[in-house]
């Protein structure tokens, strides 16, 4: 019942948009949204309102940070002091 | 993602002991059958489902006291397409439709609004059911009822909130858990510092997560690593949409037109402050308050039904006697066979490969 997906906002006035969601067009409401959006922004589509901007380089840095440990990990598995990383 | 499923592997042998970690959402578990995801882990890793879909936890009393206001002739019953096949005590929404109530199954409640536009001498209700993550669109459209002075809409409030079930659940003690997959859409609304809780009392590490593999294999890894590194953080590794103090402007919508209530959830109990009841000066938008059903006792699951324990994660359904024989998706017998992201549902529907896993 949480399903949620990412569309991009293809038109916008006001608080109403027209977005694109995996190929259909839906118009959903920009009432719930904290910061401003754009035509072109990605925003999370639940039940006919979007519900947050999608902040794709957030999400890569998290992804990088992983990566980073994984590699950190298997290169100083042994020698590695508990707790002796920045948390990410 | 090998590096992950690796780095989850070499964390999983240094850690050295049977770990348990509980993802509480119904589209969590849903996706990691999808993708096999028990399959590939090491064998130390329990994945454990919650609580986590609405539809499940609703009662057997409101199913019947939402039937019979969709049977008054003045009524036109809207629902989100999941509440319909829920059993109640006799019937469901589904059936109650086919014998004549008005029902109308929508995607959104903006639509339930439509319809009470256009159909002013009719009540409409809308069967308010879901979490944290639905429950700003229905403030949003009692908002507009209220500036539209659209008098004739109305809810069934039935809204639970998935913090205090989590709470609950660790109180309750019947089940010990390594860590949390939280809900990466639910906080999309309600923010990580909300969960403080497990940390500061249980000091179990928590990270919300999103919903692809990749994002699934990255919160279990992150899990292992805060055991590893003995934290008990919550993190996001969801970060494309949730924040630490969530969405501001839905939740102070919702508490607008809502406040923090008792309720009642489906085989597990009642719940202090787990669900929401209109506030002051918006009492007159539940349906409650003008029609009067006669209350019900307190339900009971179906002779023989589990679901109570598979949704506190104590019980896999495969347990349950009736599953798969007198309970299957086309016959269910409890809710958890019902909906999408119930776990009985889910199982069955993988259970050819999965049946006699845990
Ligand atoms: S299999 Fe059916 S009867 Fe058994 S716990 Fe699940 S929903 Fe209830």
């Amino acid at each position: 019942m949480c399903l949620a997906v990412p569309s991009k906002i293809i038109t916008k006035n006001n608080l109403l948009a027209i977005v694109d969601v995996y190929g259909a067009r839906r118009e959903v409401s920009l009432v719930l949204l904290p910061e401003d959006v754009e035509e072109g922004d990605y925003v999370l589509v639940h039940a006919g309102f979007a519900i947050q901007k999608v902040d794709f380089e957030a999400a890569k840095e998290t992804m990088k940070m992983q990566l980073l440990y994984a590699a950190m990990f298997e290169s100083e598995e042994e020698k590695m002091p508990k707790a002796g990383l920045e948390p990410a | 993602m090998h590096e992950l499923l690796k780095l989850i592997e070499k964390l999983s042998k240094t850690i050295a002991r049977k770990l348990n970690i509980m993802e509480v959402c119904g589209t969590h578990t849903a996706e990691i059958f999808k993708h096999g995801i028990r399959d590939i882990l090491p064998e130390s890793i329990t994945l454990l489902s919650g609580p986590g879909c609405p539809v499940c936890v609703t009662s057997i009393n409101d199913i019947d006291k939402t039937i019979e206001i969709s049977r008054q002739d003045d009524i036109i019953l809207t629902t989100f397409g999941d509440m319909m096949r829920v059993p109640g005590s006799r019937l469901s929404l589904s059936d109650a439709r086919a014998e004549g109530a008005n029902i109308i199954v929508v995607y959104s409640p903006m639509i339930s609004l439509d319809i009470a536009r256009l159909n002013q001498n009719k009540k409409i209700v809308f069967l308010s059911t879901g979490f944290e993550t639905t429950i700003p669109l229905i403030a949003a459209t009692i908002e507009e009822a209220e500036q539209s002075r659209i008098d004739n809409f109305h809810i069934y409030p039935l809204n639970k909130l998935l913090p205090p079930a989590l709470n609950f659940l660790l109180d309750s003690k019947e089940i010990a858990i390594d860590g949390f997959i939280l809900p990466g859409h639910v906080s999309t609304i309600i923010g990580s510092d909300i969960y403080e809780f497990i940390s500061s009392k249980y000091s179990i590490p928590s990270v919300i997560t999103g919903f692809t593999a990749d994002d699934i294999l990255t919160g279990i890894a992150m899990l292992l690593r805060q055991i590893y590194e003995e934290r008990s953080d919550i993190e996001i590794q969801y970060s494309s949409v949730v924040k630490k103090q969530g969405n501001k402007k839905a939740l102070s919508l919702i508490y607008k037109y809502f406040e923090p209530d008792l309720a009642y959830w489906r085989g597990i109990g009642l719940i202090e402050r787990s669900g929401l009841s209109l506030g002051q000066g918006f009492k007159h938008r539940d349906i409650n308050s003008i029609f009067n059903i006669y209350e019900m006792d307190l339900d009971e699951a179906p002779k023989g039904c589990m679901c109570g324990y598979v949704l506190k994660g104590i019980m896999t359904p495969p347990e349950c006697s009736l599953f798969g024989q007198k309970c299957t998706p086309s016959k269910p017998m409890g809710a958890c066979m019902v909906s999408d992201e119930g776990n009985c549902a889910i199982y069955y529907k993988y259970r050819s490969a999965n049946f006699l896993k845990k």
